[in-house]
């Protein structure tokens, strides 16, 4: 057959492009910063210096201790909701979930309004005690994990309780039939059968807490992780240094993902079980009940009051709160001055358009790598692996190492190395919050591929479908929940960056978490308020769109 | 008259695995083919190199007259009905099958589309259906909707893959019936692949026989079962007593030859191969005894209900003995 190999060719030409193409995207500004960071003395620098190492450490303690924190925050509320049966446990229980659709730097002002020495509860204090100051600066390693754990225990509770629903109720009563008592099951099948689960989120929160950026940026003052000691060596105009220190953190990042990786198996021993659940056990006791309630509702309003401060504080008009320990006066000032001023608007503007443009590009790019691999079908199949894993890496390290790195690669005019100079122009951002967007649609809308049925496509194809028919027709309308579920995480994700933006925006393309950021330091916080309030409700009402069935 | 579907030496490898070594074949107009054989034998590749969702590595496939190597599955024009039915859950059962028909861009436009959804629902004999959603169908009304999707295009070929292995088997027998009327009643030519013989025997006008992706042979079920043309098809059909060496012998083989036959063909005598019946196991109308003989063979025999007990001591008799050379492996 003389037409075997331009047929092999004509096929492997698509995925080689597309390899290339997100290659050159993800891969190729991590070496040119590799590169460039070997170059020079900076290394020895970095050596010398005991600040680096600090930060270094810094960064490694706290993501381990803020995986601790989460894990013993969200793994007891997991058991108590998903195996108690209590008065509010289905609106509780969704509740819970919420600090997941505050931004991370809407969230770090929120605690900031909070908890600050100027927040709420400082003031309350203050009010109560009589005191002259503040009782207390929320500030340091402490602060950083307190926003850690708030922001992160989501992770451990969906993880949990998804691993927990998984369970075979007959197991845990097999083990009891051999005489194992509750505590004897509870450590000797359950949390064995659950651990894969844990492992997972522990991975994800020792990943995200690596690559946090807003708590220690805003709470950190002197003490610095990697990720606010690399922004700070840039600003400082040492970029050889940052390079070097942008290095270090990804190697970290790699080297806790490999080991983190190994712990946590596979999750063959809960597909076993084939039985239902374990049945919710109720509380006996009228006061067991209600002390759960009780204690339900005060956990639920505790969660929920970052998002109050932050709606209470946009109510704030400027320079009317000053001594008092709740705001005096109370107007929508500031949502008008945001709306009514072009200059005010143009972050959310901005944000809006490169979220969406960024989230578009990101679909499209997993679109054509779940139609080109990700189809189930017998036999090792050509560049699956590496398409799939150029997709998942940016989630594997910072996005202060991407921003870093973008900004490093595109700030040089060398076509001929595919470099250009986009610093200093509106596309780098988006371009960055492409990057971090990859992995998000990457992942969801394999997944996607991955759960339809070949023979699906082959029915369309004898019904007199052509290739691009059957798509349309079959694959994008089944595709449809995995596409949104993707696009609409990745969307919420680039509306509130804050990480990447802080590296590679210009006046022009300035959003909203910058923007927020320069009201803060005009002390204007109504109208950072404002802003993250719109941000917030935006991020749940797409949320809530992506999550639709 | 020129046969209407022809494969010509066609084949097919999947890395080591041969699924189709130079299979030629023949199908008349309007007549049932089934493709039997264990699993892993190729059938289904069979069918889906016609179907052309794969491409064979040698040979031509003629579709009334015409090459259809070089055509995509779309413009194949066979009519496919997967193993799990593979319905859009995206559509309801009327959308299911007007998919076909939209594709082939009918005239006439939705109402001519409706009438004929309508008219082929009625045939498989779901009439009204055409808003259920798949999902809230049984296995059996699925199984229907796949047929009546695949019929409504008017296809040239109808392609089956194991179309009754989803089945209970309760309902098997029935669908069977129903299934081998309505291809008579439309008259199509059918392909259909199956791993069981009484499925190939009911179904099918000629049965295929496939064994590690070669054809062994292709027949009428009577020539199958009478006239079997391998050891292979000999004992993948019906029930058969295999003897090799001095017992092949001794039914009239020559060295080297295997000897099979029927457990009916075994007649209880007072002269032949001595032996005691070990079980009995009734079925209605006859018995199936187990014997073991002197020499250490066993033998299967099918007879009336009283012409044995157990613990007797009996002599077989028989006149029907089919002899291969010792094929192998």
């Amino acid at each position: 057959m003389s037409s075997a190999p331009s047929r092999g060719f004509r096929r492997a030409l698509p995925r080689a492009l597309l390899t290339l193409l997100l290659a050159w995207l993800v891969l190729y500004p991590i070496v040119v910063v590799v590169v460039e960071a070997g170059r020079g003395d900076a290394i020895a620098t970095f050596l010398s210096r005991g600040g680096e190492w600090h930060a270094l450490w810094a960064s490694l303690w706290i993501s381990l201790a803020s995986v601790v924190l989460a894990a013993a925050v969200g793994v007891p509320l997991a058991f108590l909701f998903e195996w108690l049966e209590f008065p509010g446990r289905r609106t509780l229980g969704s509740v819970i979930a919420l600090p997941a659709v505050l931004p991370p730097f809407v969230g770090v002002i929120a605690f900031l309004f909070l908890y600050g020495e100027s927040g709420f509860v400082a003031r309350a204090v203050q009010h109560v005690l009589g005191l002259e100051r503040a009782p207390w600066r929320l500030q340091g390693a402490g602060a950083i994990l307190l926003v850690h754990a708030y922001s992160m225990y989501v992770y451990f509770y969906l993880f949990t309780r998804a691993g927990l629903a998984k369970l075979d109720a007959s197991m845990l009563e097999a083990a009891q039939a051999l005489g194992a008592g509750r505590w004897e099951t509870l450590r000797r099948v359950t949390l064995p059968l659950i651990r894969p689960a844990l492992a997972g989120a522990g991975l994800l929160v020792f990943m995200t807490a690596l690559g946090s950026f807003s708590a220690p940026y805003v709470f950190g003052g002197g003490f610095r992780v990697m990720t606010t000691q690399i922004v700070a060596t840039k600003l400082n105009g040492e970029l050889p240094l940052a390079m070097v220190e942008t290095v270090a953190l990804a190697g970290v990042a790699l080297g806790g993902l490999l080991i983190l990786r190994r712990t946590e198996g596979d999750d063959i021993l809960v597909a076993l079980g084939k039985g239902t659940a374990p049945r919710r056990r109720a509380i006996q006791s009228a006061g067991g009940r209600a002390l759960a309630t009780a204690a339900g509702w005060l956990l639920a309003l505790l969660l929920l009051l970052p998002h109050l401060t932050l709606g209470l504080v946009s109510l704030v008009p400027y320079g009317t709160w000053t001594t008092e320990a709740l705001p005096p006066v109370l107007s929508l000032v500031n949502y008008q001055r945001l709306f009514g001023e072009p200059e005010r608007l143009r972050p959310l503007v901005n944000s809006l358009w490169m979220a969406a443009a960024s989230t578009a590009a990101a679909v499209a790019l997993a679109l054509v790598a779940g139609a080109l691999v990700g189809r189930r079908r017998p036999g090792r199949i050509p560049w699956r692996g590496p398409i799939e894993g150029l997709l998942a890496l940016p989630w594997a390290l910072p996005g202060t190492v991407f921003a870093v790195a973008l900004a490093t690669t595109f700030s040089v005019q060398h076509p001929w190395a595919l470099r250009w100079v986009l610093v200093g122009t509106v596309v780098l951002l988006p371009l960055g919050l492409l990057v971090r967007n990859l992995p998000l649609t990457g992942r969801a809308v394999l997944a996607g591929f991955r759960q339809l049925d070949p023979a699906l496509d082959e029915a369309a194809a004898s019904l007199g479908a052509g290739r691009w028919a059957a798509f349309g027709r079959v694959t994008l309308p089944l595709l449809r929940p995995a596409l949104a579920a993707g696009a609409s995480l990745a969307f919420v994700a680039a509306l509130g960056d804050f990480v990447t933006a802080i590296v590679l925006y210009t006046y022009d393309n300035r959003p909203i978490a910058i923007e927020i950021m320069s009201s803060l330091r005009l002390s204007e916080l109504g109208v950072a308020a404002a802003f993250g309030v719109i941000l917030m409700g935006v991020s749940a009402l797409v949320l809530a769109l992506g999550a639709r069935r | 008259m020129t046969p209407f579907v022809r494969l010509d030496g066609v084949s097919k490898r999947f890395d080591a695995a041969v699924a189709a070594d130079g299979i030629t074949l023949a199908v008349e107009r309007g007549e049932v083919l089934a493709l039997l054989g264990p699993s892993g034998s190729g059938k289904t590749t069979l069918l889906r190199l016609l179907a052309g969702f794969e491409q064979p590595d040698a040979g031509r496939m003629i579709i009334d007259g015409a090459d259809v190597g070089g055509l995509s599955p779309a413009r194949r024009r066979c009519g496919m009905v997967f193993q799990h039915y593979a319905l859009f859950p995206h559509l309801d059962v009327g959308e299911n099958v007007a998919f076909g028909l939209r594709e082939r861009g009918r005239q006439g436009g939705r109402v001519a589309v409706e009438r004929q959804v309508a008219a082929v629902l009625a045939l498989v004999d779901l009439a009204g259906f055409e808003r259920r959603r798949v999902q809230e169908l049984s296995g059996g009304q699925q199984q229907r909707v796949a047929l009546a999707r695949a019929l409504a295009p008017e296809p040239r070929v109808l392609l089956l893959d194991e179309p009754l292995s989803n089945l209970d088997p309760a309902l098997r027998e029935r669908t069977r019936r129903e299934l081998r009327q309505l291809i008579k009643r439309v008259g199509i030519t059918t392909l259909f692949v199956t791993h069981e013989q009484e499925e190939a025997f009911d179904l099918g006008d000629r049965v295929a026989v496939l064994a590690a992706g070669r054809l062994e042979q292709v027949g009428a079920p009577e020539d199958l079962y009478e006239r079997p043309a391998s050891l292979f098809v000999a004992t993948f059909v019906g029930g058969a007593n295999v003897f090799r060496g001095a017992a092949a012998r001794a039914l009239g083989g020559a060295d080297g030859q295997v000897a099979v036959v029927r457990p009916e063909a075994f007649r209880f005598s007072d002269i032949g191969i001595p032996g005691v019946v070990k079980e009995r196991r009734y079925t209605g109308a006859a018995a199936f005894y187990l014997v073991d003989g002197d020499r250490g063979e066993r033998f299967e025999v099918l007879a009336a209900p009283g012409a044995a007990r157990v613990g007797d001591r009996v002599f077989l008799e028989t006149a029907q003995v089919l002899l291969f050379p010792e094929e192998r492996e």
